[in-house]
């Protein structure tokens, strides 16, 4: 009895056990913590580091475009409008494509094998570093595709889109590579989101009559929009903020030019190519530009959260 | 009667066959870009591969005709991406058992998974200022700036929201009779975590992180203003302190060199680079979809 007792009392947990229990689920308290020290470090670093640049400058940053290191004269217009044109656009050509990719991978048009197989390559798209493809871009794909702007400028240089003569590295490269980056993007996300909506609904349009288009077209999609236009926002972040395929692309240049045949900039090729070597208030004016940069992604990225906690499927 | 057959010229048939053959057009272009990024990188880098290129340095950019080698490079890819996860990986598998196992859901976890998924979406290059600011400005690493310290750092921001997102979901896969039996015969949490929970949950946990790691080695932009760029070897743990090449940032230095034997080189970087990130992706998809099959039977 007496052993048994002790036996017993042996197994009590011991004081330090608790205090290591209660020590370890601090511990990942702290750490969980970190994510939004180095969230908060991030937007409070980047603002205060500008901020002699938006002392001096103000809002007329945001819309002058001289970036004048030795006059010392800054204004990011040109690198913001490309920024804005270059992700949208490219945007502009993902959607469909990506959609549609993302319905011939959910729809039975061929076995599933071969579905299968075109999912993961364009999953597998997603996991090429941005460096290699910017490398890709400037040795095949803008020899490649020459031809094509130089027919571009003369059918259509009356659209003051394509009115320059084409250059070497230009605005309409670094869309082209976009839609690459971004197709896996929105692929993947409309297919799961397509996956998602239930089969009742497809069988129900079937019932009635409906063709497969007229389903896809007036039941599943109208379903699905939520999701596809989180992923489509989340796509645009993504643009923006990308930097090494466009920087290497789309030609660095600080003059305004509306035509997308001209070499552009971007907030993001502007940090890569000048924060080495910038010094002075020109560092102050880079960190202004990469807050607005920040700004920019992080709207987007809470808008498209919201708007999948707030629409997503119902069914 | 012909109502009941079906008929190729009616409108609707007609606009199904058009919009199919849209759907499959995409498809064709959606896959187009991978192969032709993977044959090119197989062919153009695949002829730079011979020994010299794995052992000795880069020359800088001349008139030179022999380019060199990658070595300080592909070494420095590997020490950054390590420094990287020794940072966030522990970090990022505490906060996501946090999330997973303690927190019940309040405004807190909430607001960290939020704060997780703001953190993903943060463009690469901001993690770069960021540590540049914190960093490589400040000189606060015993005076060095531009360090493979620092670009480790850089990179470990951008994979710390991916070992936390599979931590989370790798945690919360795994069943609660689990949890209650080990606790039932009087575990304490912290054992049931670590001896449970954490094992069971370690395949996919493993897989998320390393394709983290994957993405993680060949992200650039953080690195070129934290890391830069060196053409010697790595000779000590004193080298950390230094700038340090990695393959990405030579792909984007010798990318825009006017030369071809440099051109050269960040093709053949470009080989290595890509074969191993894609040979870690189709490894794990493999593997996942083997575990897929076994956990149904």
């Amino acid at each position: 009895m007496e052993e048994k007792l002790t036996l017993y009392k042996n197994r009590k947990r011991f004081g330090i056990e608790k205090n290591i229990d209660v020590i370890f689920k601090n511990t990942t308290l702290v750490l969980s913590s970190l994510v939004a020290v180095v969230l908060f470090g991030i937007i409070l670093v980047v603002f205060f580091q500008s901020f002699e640049s938006f002392s001096r400058y103000g809002l007329n940053f945001l819309v002058t475009s001289e970036w004048n290191p030795v006059k010392d004269e800054y204004g990011a217009f040109t690198a913001i409008y490309g920024t804005l044109v270059t992700s949208l656009l490219s945007l502009l050509i993902t959607i469909p494509l990506g959609v549609g990719t993302a319905i011939f991978i959910t729809e039975d048009f061929v076995p599933k094998f071969v579905r299968e197989i075109v999912g993961s390559f364009v999953e597998l798209l997603a996991a090429i570093p941005s460096v290699v493809l910017g490398l890709w871009a400037i040795f095949v794909m803008e020899p490649f595709l020459r031809d094509f702007f130089v027919f571009l400028h003369k059918f259509f240089g009356w659209i003051p889109l394509f009115s320059s003569e084409p250059a070497g590295r230009n605005s309409l490269l670094a869309i082209t590579i976009l839609v690459v980056m971004l197709l896996p993007i929105v692929t993947s996300i409309a297919r799961d989101t397509l996956n998602q909506v239930p089969k009742k609904l497809r069988n129900a349009a079937y019932g009635i009559g409906a063709s497969r288009w007229k389903t896809i077209f007036s039941v599943i999609l109208p379903a699905a929009l939520s999701g596809i236009m989180a992923g489509v926002l989340l796509a645009l972040g993504r643009a923006m903020g990308e930097t090494m395929a466009v920087t290497m692309i789309i030609g660095n240049s600080n003059v305004f030019s509306w035509s997308l045949l001209s070499p552009g900039y971007t907030i993001s090729s502007m940090l890569a190519n000048q924060f080495g070597e910038a010094d002075g208030s020109q560092v102050s004016s880079l960190f202004y530009a990469a807050f607005v940069l920040m700004i920019l992604s992080l709207v987007v990225n809470i808008f498209a959260q919201w708007l999948v906690k707030k629409f997503s499927l119902k069914y | 009667m012909n109502s009941l057959y079906y008929q190729k010229k009616l409108s609707r048939n007609v606009v199904d066959k058009f919009f199919t053959s849209l759907s499959v057009f995409c498809a064709l272009i959606a896959i187009l870009p991978l192969i032709f990024v993977v044959t090119y990188i197989l062919i153009k880098g695949g002829a730079q591969i011979n020994p010299d290129l794995f052992a000795l340095e880069p020359n800088p950019p001349g008139d030179d005709l022999d380019a060199g080698g990658i070595n300080p490079a592909l070494i420095g890819t590997l020490v950054i991406t390590t420094i990287a996860s020794i940072i966030s990986i522990p970090v990022g598998v505490g906060g996501g058992i946090y999330l997973a196992e303690y927190s019940k859901g309040g405004p807190f976890s909430k607001f960290i998974r939020f704060g997780v998924n703001v953190l993903a979406g943060v463009p690469s290059i901001i993690a770069g200022v960021f540590i540049y600011a914190l960093i490589v400005s400040t000189k606060i690493l015993f005076g060095s700036m531009y360090s493979g310290l620092a670009g480790g750092m850089a990179l470990s921001i951008l994979m710390l929201p991916t070992v936390i997102k599979t931590t989370d979901e790798g945690l919360k896969l795994v069943p609660n009779e689990l949890r209650y039996a080990s606790l039932g015969i009087g575990a304490s949490m912290y054992t049931t975590v670590l001896k449970i929970t954490l094992p069971t949950a370690f395949r996919s946990i493993a897989t998320g992180v390393v394709l983290g790691i994957a993405r993680a080695a060949g992200e650039t932009a953080p690195l070129i203003f934290t890391a830069l760029f060196s053409y010697y070897y790595i000779t000590g743990f004193g080298d950390l302190f230094y700038e340090m090449g990695s393959l990405a940032v030579l792909i984007y230095n010798f990318a825009l060199e006017p030369y071809d034997a440099q051109n050269k080189l960040a093709w053949a970087a470009s080989f290595i680079l890509v074969l191993s990130i894609l040979s870690v992706n189709i490894f794990s998809r493999i593997l996942a979809a083997f575990t897929e099959k076994t956990k149904r039977v």
